[in-house]
């Protein structure tokens, strides 16, 4: 797949400057296959759709740099061409999904727990800022502790903090083996087995349990991949599943109730939620389908040391409230970063 | 350009009357050991940058948080700058003291809180030694992954206001990408949690923001890191080659084999020649660089990679390619790399480390250039590379006892800095900006970038009190550096006025 590229900073630079003369909030936006996310940004529509393509790829240096624009597919067909891969495995949750929604809402697929998130792979950025500037931070290499971190600052935050205009990212080659399995225990064993495996060398790439059955995706070279799966035995999965899983296309996300994102500490034990739950990430990151109130749920992840996100549209408070310490210093930064207050104000909370 | 701290292009600092300050320390801190000596404060004038001393105006030794937050309460109200430092052993001047502040050092927070192998984590206080936490690990199979090469005495306080690397970053990431949690106290003596229990937390991600932030946005109370499952095994490689463009290259080759070594280490002849003196580590002498290639994992991974990486290493015109016989051999392979340093130490009276970083595929040109500098300032070079990851340490020797030596060292420091910059790279690539690169970062990022990094600053310490003058140049240093450095015939900065 070839790879549209166009340079459209200046127009974005432009507008973000004709919106600060103006005092115009903007409301940044890709194809918005994320929009559900979050709050609701209230402003004039930026669509950086236009500012796209791979601006450098070389595989033997595992850096890509790619406009924000460029939709993520084909970012990820350029990488699978050389063999490589975003280990982070970010949801599209859409067909257009941009690389700067991407980073924006910084949400990592079944592999995180042992890859690391999207913002680890984040190597540098370039943004438009608040002060009308289009600035870059960090850079295409791996190690890199010149200033503050402005470009691993940048994912997850929602576009609230500039408009990511190219981010640099850490890409790694594909393993050599993968294997797909189930295993059919109930839940609390099957996190007991998780937290010891943990502590083993075992290449475990995705752990899930949908009520049912443990499933288990195994990477890495051909020996540790077949001696792990002979070691846990099991039978195959569909390789498929980890991409419905991503995605959210299993029957499990098809229930009509809201859905929620629990981030639990490692080794969390079985935790009674009230709805129907899907465990991933090894346990780190429990599905809720649940009609209870917020603050309920967020008790439950409290209780046990986590936070709670809405994921379907039109929760008044989608992310766990912060911290008075903590908001105050959100909304000094982000008015460090965008004095004026035009970029995506309140998608994360009222006062940022 | 002198480093030390100038108010005249770094700003003015508060003026604090010393005695009232420790009169009121003590009368409200009893318990905090406070040191005001001249005899007592010498050991604390530098840290492992230590061509630079500045003696601090006050030593603050505390060992409970709670004294912490008094101080830097008192701090803030009085307007005191506070300098925060761990074990001292940061090579870029990040705890350079000042002689109108308060040196808080964490050193005695050196408790491990919680080891937890479950839940593959540890919770251990600031002043805890980077090594400390794997020695603490190691009885479950785990270990913390970030080694810097001073892991035996550095601190996690200061791996976390660094964002310290080491030689496996290329496979198991720098300090940020290994911590879960850090407790923090504001400038203003307030607790914040950063990063949570979890592998996300709510908002902004302040805990990548503060790690590597040199103590100019908070004091570090406590961390909570990740631990990982031992490698089951770990074989090295060595390969000679007969020019470091061929072992260069090699490195890229290894990749695109799509194998992501443990470590990956590029010595050049000077330090091949310096490493094998000193530790008899059976390097090739003759050749023109080696590679030390460690694959580390399940075993029959590993086999299969020795395998494959021998081949594209031969491929790539090695001379020589030896797999580490057995451990001790392994370990000796190593040595010799560890000790590369110690080992320049011994053919020079004094060397400069340098830790730029580069694209790797510059590395032919960025070599090349550093010789020439060599040459045109007459001081040899010998260089060391984390070659994975494309962090340079060339090693300047000079000796401080000639005249005028250690400024043509710092002069051609400064100039490799300058050509990895050019080429795309970074001034620093784990050692920190602290005052040791501050002028460089003139040559990095523009006046517009740099004053982002200082609202960015203000927007959590409004009154400069926390490290002042280290990390991020003001506009005014870099007018002043520019002046003496005219690049391309372009003068940087043109819209600031010079003085």
């Amino acid at each position: 797949m070839s790879v549209i590229a166009n340079d459209a900073s200046a127009q974005l630079l432009d507008q973000v400057n004709q919106a600060l003369a103006a005092n115009t909030p903007l409301r940044i936006q890709g194809s918005g296959s994320k929009a559900f996310l979050g709050r609701a940004a209230e402003g004039q529509l930026l669509d950086v759709r236009e500012h796209r393509g791979i601006v450098s790829y070389d595989p033997t240096e595992l850096v890509v740099s790619v406009r924000a624009g460029t939709p993520l597919a084909e970012l990820e067909a350029a990488l699978d061409a050389a063999g490589q891969m975003l280990p982070c495995e970010p949801p599209h949750f859409g067909e257009g999904a941009t690389v700067g929604g991407m980073i924006a809402a910084g949400l990592s697929g079944p592999r995180r727990p042992w890859s690391g998130s999207v913002r680890d792979f984040v190597l540098g950025t370039r943004i438009i800022t608040g002060q009308g500037k289009h600035l870059r931070f960090g850079g295409e290499v791996m190690k890199n502790v010149a200033g503050y971190d402005l470009s691993r600052l940048m994912a997850g935050s929602f576009g609230c903090l500039g408009v990511l205009t190219e981010v640099s990212l850490k890409v790694l080659p594909k393993p050599r083996q993968c294997s797909s399995l189930r295993l059919e225990i109930d839940l609390e064993r099957a996190l007991l087995k998780l937290a010891e495996w943990g502590q083993q060398p075992i290449p475990i790439s995705a752990a899930s349990h949908d009520g049912q059955f443990l499933n288990l995706r195994l990477e890495g070279g051909e020996g540790s991949v077949n001696a792990a799966r002979e070691r846990i035995g099991g039978e195959d999965l569909d390789p498929g599943y980890w991409n419905e899983l991503r995605e959210q296309r299993l029957a499990f996300f098809a229930d009509a109730r809201p859905l929620w994102r629990l981030s639990l500490p490692n080794n969390t034990p079985a935790v009674a939620l009230p709805g129907e739950q899907l465990v991933d990430w090894a346990g780190a990151q429990r599905w809720l389908k649940s009609d209870a109130d917020a603050a309920g749920i967020r008790a439950i992840a409290a209780e046990v040391g986590g936070h709670a996100t809405c994921f379907t549209a039109g929760a008044a408070e989608p992310f766990q409230p912060l911290s008075a310490p903590l908001l105050r210093y959100h909304r000094q930064l982000k008015a460090a970063l965008d004095p004026q207050g035009i970029f995506n104000p309140g998608r994360m909370y009222p006062e940022v | 350009m002198n480093i030390l701290y100038d108010e005249r292009v770094d700003g003015a600092l508060p003026k604090v009357d010393k005695a009232a300050l420790l009169a009121e320390l003590q009368r409200t801190l009893p318990d905090l050991e406070i040191l005001h000596r001249g005899e007592d404060l010498k050991p604390y004038e530098c840290d492992g940058l230590s061509a630079y001393r500045t003696t601090p105006m006050l030593v603050v030794l505390p060992e409970r948080v709670e004294q912490v937050e008094t101080l830097l309460k008192l701090c803030h109200r009085r307007g005191v700058p506070v300098v925060a430092r761990g074990a001292g052993t940061g090579l870029s001047g990040g705890a350079l003291p000042l002689e109108q502040g308060i040196l808080l050092v964490m050193a005695r927070f050196n408790k491990i809180l919680e080891v937890d192998p479950a839940g593959r984590f540890a919770r251990v206080q600031p002043g805890v030694r980077n090594l400390a936490i794997s020695q603490a690990a190691a009885p479950h199979e785990l270990y913390y992954a970030p080694d810097p090469s001073s892991q035996i005495a550095c601190s996690i306080g200061g791996n976390v206001a660094e964002n310290a690397g080491g030689v496996h970053c290329l496979k198991y990431g720098l300090t940020v990408h290994n911590l879960l949690k850090v407790e923090i106290l504001t400038v203003e003596g307030e607790r914040m949690t950063l990063g949570s229990d979890a592998l996300d937390s709510p908002g902004f991600d302040l805990l990548a923001l503060f790690t590597g932030s040199e103590g100019m946005l908070g004091i570090v109370t406590e961390v909570t890191v990740k631990l990982l499952p031992k490698p089951q095994v770990a074989k090295v490689l060595l390969a000679a080659f007969d020019s470091v463009e061929k072992a260069g290259r090699a490195v890229g080759d290894i990749i695109a084999a799509g194998i992501i070594p443990g470590g990956l280490e590029m010595m050049d002849n000077l330090s091949i020649r310096a490493a094998e003196d000193f530790i008899h580590a059976g390097y090739p002498v003759d050749a023109e660089a080696i590679l030390l290639c460690e694959l580390d994992g399940v075993e029959a991974d590993v086999h299969d990679d020795c395998a494959r990486v021998s081949e594209v290493l031969k491929l790539a015109g090695a001379t020589e390619v030896r797999l580490a016989r057995d451990e001790a051999e392994r370990v000796r392979f190593w040595a010799g790399r560890k000790n590369a340093f110690p080992a320049v130490g011994r053919i020079s009276p004094d060397y400069y480390c340098m830790d730029g970083t580069i694209p790797r595929r510059e590395l032919p040109g960025v070599l090349k250039g550093i010789a020439d500098l060599s040459e045109q300032f007459g001081l040899r070079v010998a260089n060391v590379f984390h070659a994975g990851d494309g962090n340079m340490h060339p090693l300047i020797l000079f000796d401080a006892n000639q005249p005028g030596e250690l400024e043509r060292a710092e002069e051609l420091g400064g100039k490799i800095l300058e050509l990895c910059v050019e080429v795309g790279g970074s001034i620093t690539g784990e050692h920190g900006v602290g005052r040791e690169k501050i002028n460089q970062m003139c040559a990095q990022f523009n006046s517009d970038e740099l004053t982002l990094f200082h609202a960015v600053k203000a927007a959590f310490d409004p009154s400069g009190l926390l490290n002042p003058g280290k990390n991020i140049p003001t506009l005014h240093r870099c007018a002043e550096f520019g002046r003496m450095h005219i690049h391309n015939g372009q003068l940087p900065f043109p819209e600031l006025e010079r003085f």
